[in-house]
């Protein structure tokens, strides 16, 4: 199993997003789409130039939009709102919480340029914290893609759902290791590798890390159960308990700060369902910076070594 | 003249003998939830009661019964959540439900919630207000969806004037004339007043005409908001400079707490409930017409 996750194309989640876009789109005439001055970022082009009166451009005024939006869905249709993870969130989360969440709209807030991997434009736009603040919100479905395939998948398959929904995603370019056309379903599970050892529960680009850790950890003999968690809300509550009723110990990983993340979504779960010994790869507690991708990924734990380190580390504390 | 409960069946034939009459229950109503609950806003509900019984009772296209995406009818959306006694009040006597849940406004296990919710299904609330700024936004959403569905009816929505202090009504009020919401009409209660004083001394927000006509709306100012037959006749006027291009805006100068003597004039009753002997002294300026609601 382990070996056939590879790729042989690198793609950006959010082109993934665009091309999904475009592909609900043509679905269903409700769905309209909205952004705010990042259409280039965003890949909205296609669907645009598709559609172009089921587009709006709002200009720099994210708040406008996620009011706008509310409106929209009120009368029926399903708006896409395109800006950055940071902007999508914690600039306008008293919008969201009154007119969207509190008031039960169905809207789809998609988020690009989530977590370090945006890279050079530092932490102002690094959001590491909107995995946290969205999950919060009762009823907010969370989902956050770990490549191309599985984000255009994504795309299509929120506006079947009808509630409010934040789609996160980033930008570069990644490995492609999932199937195209693939069913997504909100709030399952995939399981990418079976294993014994130890249980590693990722999600988003991270994902792509942790196979690369387990296929280093197979050389050792320690075996991965590698599953991935596109949908951190719902989540899938059964795969989780399942997968370490076997195991006996989890790793998470995740491109967000540990507070209040996926592996403090599962976490929780166990500490009353199943208490596990756990490892958390996120950010711990600290803003980003400057750099490249891969590099600031290291910076701060974040990289295929510590994923590897943090797995033996977790089956040492399962032993003792 | 009798007044008979309901008036629903009138729905746009009322006249201005009538919508006063509707307004004097309404501002009874408002002071009795109010005191009730011991909590909650009077002044501004009192002061904007004749413009939404004017829109409710005589200008605004409805449809029975309620449904939420309000095909094929006219909209209202309350962006200064915190006149809810207002707005519950109207609703109630227009029929979206029984005048007697008024007596359960910021009870416990009710759908009266302190600030307007979808959340509890209280029919007529289309979006939660009472974080300020937010409506006009949501509004303007609901009129592009007008637009999109090919539907001829119009959108309304009311802000406070205090409220027009937060950021982002400014990027609605820039947004609107961009796209050309014009089946859009939005009112300003311009009373002057917010809780912690004169708009004028807390944050100035200068002359509104020429703000929002240099952001491309069509503007008229309603100079006796309280007084109902120039509200039917302005909202009258807005419903004719639709359709031209433009969002339309009514700068609307009403008193702040108006029918009860005590309460005008002052910001103090903005979010201030009258206790029982005050609710007394005010309801005996109020002509009871269309019957309280039960306790």
């Amino acid at each position: 199993m382990l070996d056939k996750l590879v790729y042989t194309e690198k793609k950006a989640t959010r082109d993934g997003f665009g091309a999904g876009l475009l592909e609900a789109g043509k679905k269903n005439k409700n769905v309209i789409a909205l952004c705010a001055d990042l259409v280039g970022s965003l890949k909205m082009q296609p669907f645009i130039d598709k559609y172009p009166n089921r587009f709006y451009q709002v200009g720099i005024a994210e708040a406008n939009m996620m009011g706008i939006a509310a409106g929209l869905a009120l009368s029926g249709k399903i708006p896409y709102t395109g800006t950055f993870a940071n902007f999508s969130t914690g600039r306008v989360y008293d919008q969201i919480r009154q007119s969207i969440a509190y008031s039960h709209k169905n809207v789809k807030i998609c988020a690009s340029h989530a977590g370090l991997t945006l890279g050079e434009d530092g932490a102002t736009h690094q959001i590491l914290e909107d995995i946290g603040l969205m999950k919060m919100l009762p009823g907010m479905t969370v989902i956050n893609p770990c490549d191309y395939n599985q984000t255009k998948a994504a795309a299509i398959a929120i506006a079947k759902h009808h509630g409010p929904v934040y789609l996160r995603f980033g930008r570069p370019s990644w490995p492609i290791f999932t199937p195209a056309n693939q069913k997504f379903e909100i709030g399952k599970a995939v399981l990418l590798n079976r294993g014994t050892d130890v249980s590693i529960f990722s999600t988003g680009h991270l994902t792509w890390t942790t196979i690369e850790a387990a296929k280093a950890l197979a050389k050792e003999g320690i075996s991965c159960e590698l599953i991935n968690i596109h949908t951190i809300k719902p989540l899938d509550e059964k795969a989780v308990l399942r997968s370490v009723k076997k195991t006996g110990c989890v790793v998470t990983a995740e491109e967000h700060q540990r507070h209040g993340g996926l592996g403090d979504s599962i976490a929780q779960l166990l500490a009353q369902k199943m208490p596990t010994p756990q490892e958390y790869i996120a950010v711990n507690d600290s803003f980003g910076e400057s750099g490249k991708p891969e590099q600031l990924l290291i910076k701060y734990g974040l990289g295929v070594k510590h994923v590897v380190r943090a797995v033996k580390q977790v089956i040492k504390r399962k032993k003792g | 003249m009798e007044y008979k409960f309901p008036f629903t069946n009138l729905l746009n034939m009322a006249s201005i003998t009538e919508l006063k009459a509707i307004a004097s229950q309404v501002r009874r109503d408002i002071v009795r939830q109010v005191n009730r609950a011991g909590t909650g806003h009077p002044g501004g509900s009192l002061g904007c009661t004749d413009y939404l019984v004017a829109l409710y009772f005589e200008i605004m296209d409805r449809k029975k019964g309620f449904k939420m995406e309000g095909k094929g009818e006219d909209l209202f959306f309350l962006s200064n959540g915190h006149i809810s006694p207002l707005f519950y009040s109207v609703l109630a006597r227009a029929g979206y439900f029984k005048v007697d849940e008024l007596a359960t406004f910021r009870k416990i296990n009710g759908r009266l919630q302190g600030h307007p919710a979808t959340h509890e299904g209280l029919p007529g609330i289309r979006v939660a207000s009472g974080s300020l700024g937010q409506g006009i936004s949501v509004a303007i959403g609901a009129a592009l969806a007008k637009k999109q569905n090919k539907d001829d009816k119009l959108v309304y929505c009311l802000t406070g004037d205090g409220e027009l202090q937060e950021g982002q009504i400014w990027e609605a009020l820039m947004f609107a004339p961009h796209h050309k919401v014009d089946n859009l009409i939005v009112a300003v209660d311009w009373n002057g007043q917010q809780i912690d004083g004169p708009t004028k001394e807390v944050m100035a927000i200068g002359n509104l005409k020429t703000k929002f006509k240099a952001f491309g709306w069509e503007v008229i100012v309603l100079e006796k908001g309280n007084n109902m037959k120039e509200v039917v006749a302005t909202l009258k006027e807005a419903k004719s400079k639709t359709g031209k291009g433009k969002p339309v805006a009514i700068l609307m100068k009403t008193i702040m707490g108006y029918g009860v003597d005590y309460m005008m004039h002052t910001h103090k009753w903005h979010g201030k409930a009258p206790n029982d002997e005050l609710t007394v002294k005010a309801l005996a300026q109020l002509k009871e017409t269309l019957g309280d609601f039960a306790v």
